[in-house]
């Protein structure tokens, strides 16, 4: 599952033009033979037709944050603007890729009124190698995310995965390693691969319109509180998947939350309960569909959120697998 | 004139019926279907002359932004409060047109002489500006303008050279533009156009309007900031200029754009040598960022006649900007086919 989740964390997908991401999972699951489709916005959805139990969609979203230019200047250097949650303090002296491949380093103006100050975004710029306007390869509307090898950690603890975009990448390798694992189910399970979560969640909404879901079920990263001085918060790295209970925008349905909890505790999964008091995911908008939708979350516990350097642990991930997979195979 | 009629209307979101009559007029030979929504919107249906046709939406809408009577002072003067988005420092001493009858007033405002030194350069608050339409006491102000009574910009719309002036052009301009579109050759697909109410308080009406059409595609025709005045740093670009063309979104606040329609209006206007601009990215948002989250999701972008001054009592546009926006608008929608969205959605 490792290649699997290089693989995925590698690719390139801001949110909006999610192509290359799509194709990369396209080519991962096609040999399964399910019935696949790409909906209007672009998300990609795989049908698993079972039995005569639940319509379920799982969801993870392959889109990651990113950067579009905004100008460039007569020297070459492009202003730009954050796709989703973009920190200033996570740009300076970062490396982007363009959607060809083209590289691009995010420099930091030098003259600022108050340089104690967290830079805004406007007082950086990319960095293409270009000198004029004329020779910059990249314009207006062009976009760009964050580049960082993927590396894993090894420790007592067991390993700890690196990479940028583990949001929610790690949430697409856990619904494709489902997928090839899952051989039997009594349910009509819906993978789908949703576009645009980082910028307001808009790409699951409407994918869960068309699917139809009786019960939908985002997997996404979390945050933890497990790190030096941050805010109090139960979830660790590597004490299971995360069953949510609430976040800023949604609160899980109670039936779909101990649904879940049932599973892990018949399977001894190991798992955690989550309330996350900022941030949500893609449950949040399937929830609100049509005449609503009974909807949960099962996160994978996740460090330094929005960075380039995102950490997850290899048996939070493989537990989320074998989660999801006890949740479609019981009546 | 058909941007000087709408101009100088009054349709302030909520209130869009002066706006929709003349609106209706000037689209009812042009169309074959129309009707109005629950909301107020007008959906209005041409019938395209291809095969397996598409249904593709084009969105202006009508309100504008203005000002609401929320309550009256013992001295005659009405509080208001805005609706829609404006800069407060732009309205002491502001000429208004009062509720449908257009009693004239003006937002009070203390004369320089009594303003002492920091107290000029702060922006008033929305609860010290008051309304004065000359009422004498409470009740007269009650009678004039009870409760609830919009209130709009007095401006005359004026050709200046080649640009005009007027108010409202945000989105007026795009509704001209569509109305050019009504009025032209029908095109090969099925032409739903929603002409929406409150856009300006949220994106309000087209979330119905799109609902009820469920097109395949959709263009939200938009009027936006041209703010291509002189700026304090040298390498903030402007969000777009006046004079070089109809405005292109690839992403603002409330959308991201479908990437295969905004090549298909770069495409035509290469083309056709029409001149275009992108839109500076994640700036303000549109109808599109309602239309495109409809029921299984709908593939959209916006297109805009750039105007200066917008959400103040005048703007200023360019008619060349508008000319090019409907030519880039006729050109690109003559050349959508079902090809330009299959593009990289192949099905395996």
């Amino acid at each position: 599952m490792r290649e699997l989740i290089r693989t995925l964390t590698q690719a390139y997908g801001p949110s909006g033009a999610e192509e290359q991401i799509r194709a990369v999972i396209q080519a991962e699951i096609k040999p399964l033979g399910d019935e696949i489709q790409v909906d209007p916005l672009g998300s990609l959805i795989a049908h698993r037709p079972g039995g005569t139990g639940q319509r379920i969609a799982l969801c993870a979203h392959m889109d990651e944050i990113g950067v579009m230019v905004t100008f460039v200047d007569e020297k070459g250097f492009a202003r730009f603007t954050n796709i989703g949650g973009v920190s200033s303090l996570t740009c300076v002296g970062a490396r982007v890729a363009f959607a060809d491949g083209k590289m691009g380093v995010i420099g930091l103006d030098r003259k600022r009124d108050d340089r104690s100050k967290i830079p805004r975004l406007d007082q950086l710029y990319i960095d293409v190698g270009a000198t004029s306007r004329d020779d910059c390869p990249v314009q207006i509307g062009d976009t760009a995310v964050f580049v960082r090898p993927f590396i894993h950690m090894e420790g007592d603890n067991g390993t700890r995965l690196v990479a940028k975009a583990m949001d929610d990448r790690i949430g697409c390798a856990v619904l494709i390693e489902t997928m090839r694992r899952l051989e039997q189910t009594p349910h009509d399970v819906y993978f789908i691969f949703s576009v645009q979560e980082e910028v307001g969640l808009r790409g699951a909404g409407v994918a869960a319109y068309g699917v139809d879901p009786d019960i939908a079920i985002a997997v996404d990263v979390t945050s933890t509180g497990d790190t030096p001085e941050s805010f109090p918060m139960p979830v660790e790295l590597g004490k299971g998947p995360a069953v949510k209970i609430k976040d800023r925008r949604m609160i899980s349905h109670p039936m779909v939350r101990d649904m879940m909890i049932q599973r892990a505790r018949q399977a001894d999964i190991p798992f955690q309960r989550e309330i996350l008091e900022w941030g949500s995911t893609d449950a949040a908008a399937m929830q609100l569909v049509r005449a609503g939708v009974p909807a949960g979350c099962l996160s994978i516990p996740c460090r330094h959120v929005h960075t380039p350097s995102e950490i997850v642990a290899e048996t939070d991930v493989e537990n989320s697998v074998r989660l999801l997979l006890e949740i479609l195979q019981t009546e | 004139m058909i941007l000087k009629e709408l101009s100088e209307a009054i349709g302030i979101s909520g209130d869009e019926g002066n706006v929709r009559a003349i609106l209706l007029d000037a689209i009812r030979e042009h169309v074959n279907e129309i009707k109005v929504d629950t909301m107020g919107n007008i959906l209005a249906f041409k019938r395209g002359s291809g095969r397996r046709r598409m249904r593709v939406m084009l969105d202006a809408h009508m309100d504008e932004v203005g000002l609401m009577v929320v309550g009256h002072n013992g001295d005659g003067f009405l509080q208001v409060r805005t609706v829609g988005g404006i800069d407060l420092r732009l309205l002491p001493g502001t000429l208004l047109q009062v509720g449908s009858e257009r009693t004239p007033g003006v937002v009070g405002i203390k004369p320089i002489h009594l303003i002492d030194g920091n107290e000029g350069n702060r922006g008033p608050k929305i609860k010290d500006l008051v309304v004065d339409v000359g009422a004498k006491s409470k009740d007269e102000a009650k009678s004039l303008a009870p409760l609830g009574t919009y209130i709009s910009f007095a401006t005359t719309f004026r050709e200046l050279g080649p640009t005009v002036r007027g108010k409202a052009f945000d989105d007026r301009a795009g509704c001209a533009v569509l109305v050019e579109l009504l009025r032209g050759e029908r095109f090969r697909f099925d032409l739903h156009a929603a002409f929406t109410v409150q856009e300006e308080v949220g994106l309000r009406g087209a979330t119905t309007a799109a609902y009820a059409i469920d097109p395949d595609c959709a263009f939200a025709l938009e009027c936006t900031i041209a703010d291509d005045t002189p700026k304090d740093k040298k390498d903030v670009s402007s969000t777009t200029e006046l004079g070089k063309g109809p405005a292109i979104t690839v992403m603002d606040r409330s959308f991201i754009a479908d990437r295969r329609l905004v090549q298909l209006l770069t495409g035509a206007a290469k083309e056709l040598d029409i001149p275009y601009q992108i839109k500076r990215p994640g700036i303000g948002g549109t109808d599109a960022g309602a239309i495109h989250r409809t029921r299984e999701g709908v593939p959209s972008v916006a297109v805009a006649v750039p105007c200066r001054y917008i959400h103040s009592p005048v703007g200023l546009l360019s008619l060349d900007d508008f000319d090019n926006t409907v030519q880039l608008m006729r050109e690109s929608l003559s050349r959508l086919t079902r090809r330009t969205l299959n593009k990289g959605r192949e099905k395996n």
